[in-house]
């Protein structure tokens, strides 16, 4: 298990220009995610929840500060660097279940791989994907298309996606919103026990407070500030 | 592209729309194509078949075959001038023919009799006997067969139909290819007053210089008192060629400048369609290249489509199109450049899908 943290936060902000005006939506934040650490972030609507995530998913760069990513400074990394960046070491569960509809389970979790242009290596692809499908349960469902699965089953499906590309941090957003409660909480079981399999570390958005038990430590945010 | 090309197969339906579309096109581009062909076709193929690579009018025709009036010297000024290998007269003049079998017939056929010295492509080196004519082939579609008579214009001067020549119909009518004799006999019994021996129409030369500068020599060994053209330039003077031509490539233009919309404004739709989906890909690692190379694999692929059936339809009007009916000719040519226009009005169209694709957002896909 390596001892780099997954996410090195340092001061960061985050300002918007919304009609000339600046909108600070992160406020010289400090975070850092230990490496197989699962972390709930918890705010309310508005607080900078996404911005923070976006900007340790390598989907936004921040105005100010520096952002460590699995040991790599990624503060100065322009948007395609952020792309190739992403593609490699970041997973993401997104809040409504977006799998593509018309790709089986195991293909879904082949896009990974083919966007990052590892399709020459098919069948070391093809082999973790029925591995993950398996240890998500989802063996005898890898060649369903998302249409034929139920709501958990597909965010199931998705979990699986963002462990694809073994990263060392995953982003979830509001993985459970779409789920009924029972659905939710096993999958929220099943991500803990997947990262912590793996050493992986997680960060989930949530507005659920059933989740944090799952959680090694929960992160506040209001009005863009960071609170431990 | 990849994924791409999967939705193409898994989810047709969604480009049932374009594929129609495009493939209407696609039948009116090769259709008005071939129409354009055959229309060149069958005004042209007296010239093209010539051996000759140059032809003479008489300078004061101003390029018009029918105008043009050439004294037999001439012809032998010609063929004085170094590297001139052989000239000879060529002469026509237009005549309504009816089958001897039916003298009566009100259904009287179009034909151009032409008098040549010089033997084009697939007429036989001698000359030919006087009253003894080679037929465009497009006459076996009346019914007349090898060894059948024809009587000529209101005289009905009597000619034996001894065989036939592919792709030789000039202004659209059906050569009749006999002897300077043939022509002179005939033309002074329907226009009398023509069709003298001591003057043709034009002169079909035969330089073997390779030299640009030929037809300057040619015209000055006979005190420019003829204009010698190549047989391409002989061709674009023939008339009504030009108009044809520019007026159907209009329409060409304007048919690839529609497909070339609807493309645009489909692909347009499907990748509006499709923001959250490219931006989950963003987010996951796609880049805006791999994106717009899929909606441009997908447009070739619907545009290849419609083609393909455009191609099979096209060359099934071609095959079973009664002869003589429409002047419509299909060549792979033709077939090549309307799939190439296609493609890429389907390239073109796509880039306006590009800047859409390059303004989503990956980080739209998380809190929505």
């Amino acid at each position: 298990m390596s001892l780099t943290p997954a996410l090195e936060l340092k001061g960061v902000r985050k300002v918007y220009d919304v009609a000339g005006q600046e909108v600070v939506a992160l406020d010289h934040a400090d975070l850092v995610v230990g490496a197989d650490e699962i972390v709930v972030l918890v705010g309310p609507s508005g607080s900078g929840k996404t911005t923070l995530c976006s900007i340790a998913g390598a989907l936004l760069s921040a105005s100010e500060g520096t952002v460590i990513v699995d040991g790599n400074d990624i503060t100065s990394f322009n948007a395609k660097q952020l792309t190739t960046f992403r593609r490699n070491k970041v997973g993401f569960v997104f809040q409504t279940v977006n799998l593509v509809p018309f790709l089986t389970a195991r293909e879904n979790l082949l896009v990974v791989d083919e966007l990052a242009g590892r399709s020459g290596n098919r069948k070391a692809a093809l082999k973790r994907a029925d591995q993950l499908l398996g240890e998500l349960g989802l063996a005898d469902r890898r060649n369903n298309l998302p249409s034929q699965l139920s709501g958990g089953q597909r965010q199931r499906v998705a979990i699986g996606r963002s462990l694809m590309n073994n990263p060392g941090l995953v982003m979830f957003d509001e993985p459970t919103s779409a789920l009924d409660s029972k659905t939710g909480e096993h999958v929220v079981d099943l991500i803990h026990h997947e990262m912590k399999e793996r050493g992986t570390a997680a960060i989930i958005v949530t507005h659920d407070t059933r989740i944090t038990k799952f959680a090694d430590r929960t992160v506040r945010i209001d009005d863009g500030v960071v609170s431990t | 592209m990849r994924l791409a090309l999967k939705e193409l197969i898994r989810r047709p339906g969604r480009f049932v729309a374009a594929a129609v579309i495009l493939t209407l096109i696609s039948v009116l581009l090769m259709f008005i194509g071939g129409l354009l062909d055959g229309l060149l076709d069958s005004s042209t193929g007296a010239f093209r078949i010539q051996r000759g690579n140059l032809i003479a009018y008489s300078a004061s025709s101003s390029r018009s075959l029918p105008r043009s009036r050439i004294p037999v010297e001439i012809k032998d000024q010609v063929a004085r001038v170094e590297g001139v290998k052989s000239v000879g007269g060529f002469s026509t003049v237009q005549v309504a023919a009816r089958p001897e079998s039916d003298p009566q017939t009100r259904k009287l056929i179009p034909t151009i009799l032409i008098g040549y010295e010089l033997p084009p492509r697939g007429l036989p080196g001698d000359s030919l006997d006087k009253g003894s004519v080679y037929a465009d082939s497009a006459l076996k579609s009346r019914g007349i067969k090898a060894g059948d008579f024809l009587l000529l214009g209101s005289p009905r001067i009597p000619v034996k139909v001894i065989g036939f020549v592919d792709d030789s119909r000039y202004s659209g009518q059906i050569s009749l290819w006999g002897s300077m004799e043939t022509w002179s006999e005939v033309t002074q019994a329907v226009r009398p007053g023509s069709g003298g021996t001591d003057t043709v129409q034009a002169l079909v030369i035969d330089d073997t210089s390779d030299n640009p500068e030929a037809a300057k020599r040619i015209e000055d060994a006979t005190g420019a008192s003829i204009e010698v053209l190549t047989i391409s330039e002989a061709i674009d003077s023939l008339p009504g060629v030009a108009t044809q031509r520019s007026t159907i490539n209009q329409i060409i233009g304007v048919t690839v400048f529609i497909a070339l919309v609807v493309i645009s404004l489909f692909f347009a739709l499907i990748t509006i369609e499709r923001t959250t989906l490219y931006g989950i890909l963003k987010a996951i690692g796609a880049s805006s290249s791999t994106l717009f190379l899929g909606v441009t694999s997908q447009a070739v692929a619907v545009t290849l489509l419609a083609c393909s059936i455009a191609g099979l339809a096209s060359v099934g009007l071609a095959v079973f199109l009664p002869p003589g009916t429409l002047p419509f000719s299909l060549s792979v040519g033709r077939v090549a450049l309307s799939v190439g226009l296609l493609l890429f009005a389907a390239i073109a169209g796509c880039t306006f899908s590009l800047r859409r694709v390059l303004r989503i957002d990956p980080a739209a896909a998380i809190g929505e």
